[in-house]
């Protein structure tokens, strides 16, 4: 058990020490890809395609983007409306917050994202539920 | 008895897995714990069980068995979300004392102690997965009822009652950013083995505070690797109990399966000591 603690001690430490959750992430090239492949998936989902239907998906896409470099401390702004405002007019459940996530952890996954660095992003979303989540 | 039950469960997985399962992400309604409330292995967790929404209702079964040296138990039940604000369970664990039995007990050795346990759930605080700005916990409080079929033997070994209520606060967190977990759970208590052996006893009758803990470190998105403690009384005046602690690891390799597997220190329990050995739970949702 005392090893145990050692290894999650090292583990944290080493996160600790990392130079930049951007850079780590694979940078704008792979936050790119990512956003670009996410969009897709989500208009292809039975769950969630409705919301998309009248969205502007370039600049959607553009907007997440920024998002997504913004929140992982890149050298970005986001430009884009508050979340409030943004999902404001759409019908949007807890459960839609939740298929987002596993789309956007899916997308992840398949541009071979570490998972601590899945978890860095995904914590710095999560907390938009409150502004996203309007049922 | 498990393997049918585990059959069964697996057919009925299979069914339901034609319905659309969405709801909450992979494994943050936890597991089945011993007595069937959502949580670890061995102890209650503030998360509510199922993956249901906050507009939605979930269920899962789970049949979970562990064998030490000397005893096996055998558990099953069945964990109801209601809308991620209320969970309630219902769990039949069973105890099997195995050579004990015949050896110290006047039974035979098929004879197992059962106890029944009805479990409810109430989040009153927090989302202890969506709200990654505060390390602020999810608060639960639960309650475990536990009726102990066995009445006449548990007294005779020592027990002031076969019948007795659990109430604790779970309080619970993912914090992403570490890819880690946490639980503490507070538990008042007079269960002797968590009521295997009845309830309070020559040596206290009194409630008690226990302490239980949880960590676990998300390996990937769908394997978390962790230990538990569950601190335990002591009211028996015959016999030793001792803490139990754990090494789990828990899979969820589709959204309505999970399988979760450790390995348990379980110390003395009654004649035996040093129990430790393997815990195995299969859940699967709806």
């Amino acid at each position: 058990m005392k090893k145990n603690i050692l290894i999650l001690s090292l583990i944290f430490a080493f996160s600790a020490l990392s130079a930049s959750d951007f850079e780590d992430f694979g940078g704008m090239k792979k936050i790119n890809k990512i956003v670009n492949e996410f969009s897709v998936k989500l208009q292809a989902n039975e769950q969630m395609k409705s919301f998309f239907v009248e969205s502007d998906m370039e600049r959607f896409k553009s907007k997440l983007a920024e998002q997504f470099c913004a929140e992982l401390g890149g050298p970005c702004k986001y430009t884009g409306q508050n979340m409030k405002r943004a999902h404001k007019g759409h019908d949007i459940k807890a459960s839609h917050f939740y298929k987002l996530v596993e789309v956007l952890q899916e997308t992840m996954r398949e541009n071979n994202v570490s998972l601590r660095m899945q978890n860095k992003l995904l914590a710095k979303l999560a907390p938009m539920n409150k502004d996203v989540i309007n049922h | 008895m498990l393997k049918r039950a585990i059959i069964g469960i697996v057919v009925l997985g299979t069914t339901f897995q034609a319905s659309a399962m969405s709801g909450k992400l992979l494994l943050t309604g936890g597991v089945s714990q011993l007595e069937g409330s959502g949580g670890g292995g061995l102890t209650p967790w503030a998360f509510i069980g199922s993956y249901a929404t906050r507009d939605e209702y979930g269920a899962n079964f789970h049949a979970t068995e562990v064998r030490t040296q000397d005893y096996t138990v055998k558990a099953q039940g069945l964990t109801v979300g209601i809308k991620n604000l209320v969970e309630l369970s219902y769990s039949q664990q069973v105890f099997y004392t195995q050579e004990v039995s015949s050896a110290n007990l006047g039974k035979n050795d098929q004879f197992g102690i059962q106890q029944d346990t009805i479990g409810l759930k109430f989040k009153v605080y927090g989302d202890g997965v969506l709200d990654q700005q505060t390390w602020i916990p999810q608060i639960s409080v639960g309650v475990q009822r536990k009726e102990n079929h066995e009445e006449d033997l548990v007294e005779a070994l020592g027990a002031e009652d076969h019948i007795g209520v659990d109430y604790y606060v779970s309080f619970s967190k993912i914090i992403l950013n570490q890819s880690f977990l946490y639980n503490l759970t507070l538990r008042s208590t007079k269960a002797n083995q968590t009521g295997f052996l009845g309830f309070g006893g020559g040596e206290n009758d009194e409630r008690e505070i226990m302490t239980e803990m949880s960590f676990g470190y998300l390996l990937r998105h769908n394997l978390v690797l962790g230990m538990e403690y569950r601190n335990k009384p002591n009211n028996l005046t015959n016999f030793e109990e001792e803490d139990w602690k754990d090494i789990y690891l828990a899979w969820a390799p589709t959204k309505n399966i999970s399988l979760t597997t450790a390995y348990v220190d379980l110390g003395n329990i009654a004649v035996k000591d040093n129990q430790s050995g393997i815990y195995t739970s299969l859940q699967v949702g709806f």
